[in-house]
């Protein structure tokens, strides 16, 4: 019999602690896939985050390096400049990556450091039970912004990858989504392009993934998916933000 | 050579190949010495970073990717390297920091000063764990220090600080490098990719509590050997000494010279001079203390390694303190006066 379908390689046999309807696990899923396609999980070090995806490297059959919270893009930039031929990438989430990590990030970035970033973006600081993220929306509610998130106190979402997209140091940047089958098969194809990206020394590349977090959205799983299409996709349009190399 | 300069050549010749530094005064001329001559070594590596925690956490990512790096600040930069000290111990990798300590607390001044001592000999940052702590009082110990803080770091796979201040740093004397040994390191750790053996990882969060206790006893046995292996003082005229100075870096070197001028007016007055503060030669000042009952703790703060003194003695003889904080730097004549009141008191 052919078999069509299988684990990557590049997880091990264990099964994710996320929750029901999560977007991590997908994203694992296209990134493990992408490392096999392109055949590099002998030379892959990933960097996981503080954050629900803290303990990546249970899933992850490849080498990976905790990083302190926010500083995925510094301890990257560690790794890639001492094995400049290996693929180095961070996987972070909003928090981390734009609240936290805003200069690791912004900096890497700007000296167009040759490393890949996976940026989980679901509006909310998921492991720590739903507190306002950078890139909440104005009115979502969350533990910390109880009547809804007040541009007047709280600020405005933040549009990390645009802001990226102004740095000449920035080679490739793409808003996706996992929240409906074309949507991951959009994703998989951008995530294996940015590690090509940096296999042929392009430069620093940035996936936006906007991901589910029925959880501390309190939705269901469904609900999540309609939730980005008909709600975040409005503050976060989908598409190709940069690409030098088009 | 400026002393400044000079730990920037050491760690070169130690075959530093990674620095991430971020501007501060009084080590500016290090960052700058590294930015000059990084670019000499093969596959060396300079970053300017954009803050002194990127710095820490580029040398953790390098450090784990199998290079000897290293980073310096000053004390208000070496508070924000906190976080990332506290993870290379955690990871159990090596690194070497340097802290040219200035006047404190807050931005303080640019001076020099030892106001870090309990920041550098406690661990520093958050949890349990401990970092070695070198204590310079010339500009050739920095060089020799300094090739000494790779290897110690290898060997315990554990960060090393080198705990020097502005005057240290900024001042110049003559120096000879000495040959640096041959790297000595599990390569086993080193994450480079997982070629065709295993994945591995590197992580601080533990999050099983029984677990989480195991790693914390197993760092501890490792900083139990080093405190048995690795301390180191130096002895200054204390054969015939009824008084002890306890003071390291600058303030021993300043009580070299208030003991000359003590020993000239007829005061038998000795330094015993920690180079490692921590692990801190308390078994040498407690067997010092079966003979002298008087002790001079002389530090630039207002009190720090007294503490450590104190526990040494256990209660035995006498401590005294005197110290200078804020980025005054006293004489040997001045400290030769407190010598002096200090014989007739007893």
């Amino acid at each position: 019999m052919k078999q069509v379908f299988s684990r990557p390689k590049s997880l091990k046999n264990s099964a994710f602690h996320y929750c029901g309807g999560c977007g991590h696990s997908i994203a694992h899923r296209l990134i493990a896939e992408s490392i096999d396609e392109l055949d590099i999980q002998d030379r892959i070090i990933g960097v996981p985050p503080a954050g629900c995806a803290v303990i990546a490297y249970n899933y992850f059959d490849i080498d990976m390096l905790e990083s302190p919270h926010g500083r995925g893009c510094a301890v990257a930039t560690g790794i890639k400049r001492v094995l400049p031929d290996r693929v180095v990438f961070s996987y972070q989430g909003d928090g981390d990556l734009a609240a936290i990590g805003t200069a690791e990030t912004f900096h890497a970035a700007n000296r167009g450091e040759n490393i890949t970033v996976i940026f989980i973006n679901n509006a909310v600081y998921g492991m720590t039970g739903g507190q306002m993220a950078p890139t909440t929306l104005l009115g979502q509610v969350s533990t910390t912004t109880p009547p809804g998130r007040s541009a007047l106190l709280d600020g405005h979402p933040v549009h990390f990858s645009e802001i990226l997209g102004q740095l000449p140091g920035t080679m490739y940047i793409e808003r996706c989504a996992v929240n409906t089958p074309s949507n991951i098969m959009k994703a998989k194809k951008a995530v294996k392009k940015a590690f090509q990206y940096q296999m042929d020394n392009v430069g620093f590349s940035l996936i936006e993934i906007l991901s589910q977090c029925p959880t501390n959205w309190k939705m269901s799983p469904l609900e999540s998916c309609r939730w980005v299409n008909e709600v975040l996709m409005k503050e976060f349009p989908l598409g190709i933000i940069k690409d030098s190399k088009r | 050579m400026q002393g400044n300069r000079v730990i920037g050549e050491a760690a070169i010749r130690a075959g530093c190949r990674f620095y991430a530094g971020y501007p501060i005064t009084p080590q500016n001329e290090l960052t700058e010495y590294m930015a000059d001559n990084m670019r000499r070594a093969k596959n060396g590596t300079f970053i300017q970073a954009e803050s002194e925690i990127a710095a820490i956490n580029m040398v953790l990512g390098a450090a784990a990717a199998g290079a000897r790096a290293m980073t310096s600040s000053s004390s208000p930069g070496i508070s924000l390297k906190q976080e990332g000290i506290s993870s290379l111990a955690a990871d159990e990798l090596p690194a070497v920091i340097v802290n040219i300590m200035r006047g404190g607390p807050g931005l303080g001044n640019i001076l020099p000063s030892q106001g870090d001592y309990f920041q550098a000999t406690r661990g520093g940052g958050h949890g349990d764990y401990r970092t070695i702590v070198l204590a310079p009082a010339s500009v050739q110990e920095l060089a020799d220090l300094t090739m000494d803080a790779f290897d110690l770091a290898d060997r315990y796979r554990n960060p090393v600080l080198i705990l020097a201040d502005g005057m240290m740093g900024q001042m110049s004397e003559p120096v000879e490098f000495s040959e640096p040994a041959p790297r000595q390191y599990p390569e086993s750790y080193v994450l480079n990719g997982r070629g065709k053996g295993k994945s591995r990882f590197i992580r601080g969060l533990i999050l099983d509590a029984i677990r989480m206790e195991e790693h914390n006893w197993k760092l501890y046995r490792k900083y139990q050997v080093i405190t048995q292996k690795e301390v180191r003082f130096e002895t200054f005229w204390t054969d015939d000494a009824e008084i002890l100075i306890v003071a390291y870096g600058t303030a021993a070197r300043i009580a070299k010279g208030a003991i000359k001028r003590s020993r000239e007016m007829g005061i038998p007055v000795g330094l015993i001079r920690p180079i490692t503060l921590w692990p801190f030669p308390m078994e040498v000042i407690r067997s010092f203390a079966e003979r002298v009952d008087n002790f001079l703790v002389f530090e630039m703060n207002t009190g720090q390694m007294v503490e450590d003194v104190q526990l040494a003695l256990g209660g035995i003889g006498k401590v005294q303190f005197y110290g200078r904080p804020g980025g005054v730097i006293p004489t040997p004549a001045e400290l030769a006066k407190v010598i002096a009141h200090h014989a007739r008191k007893k």
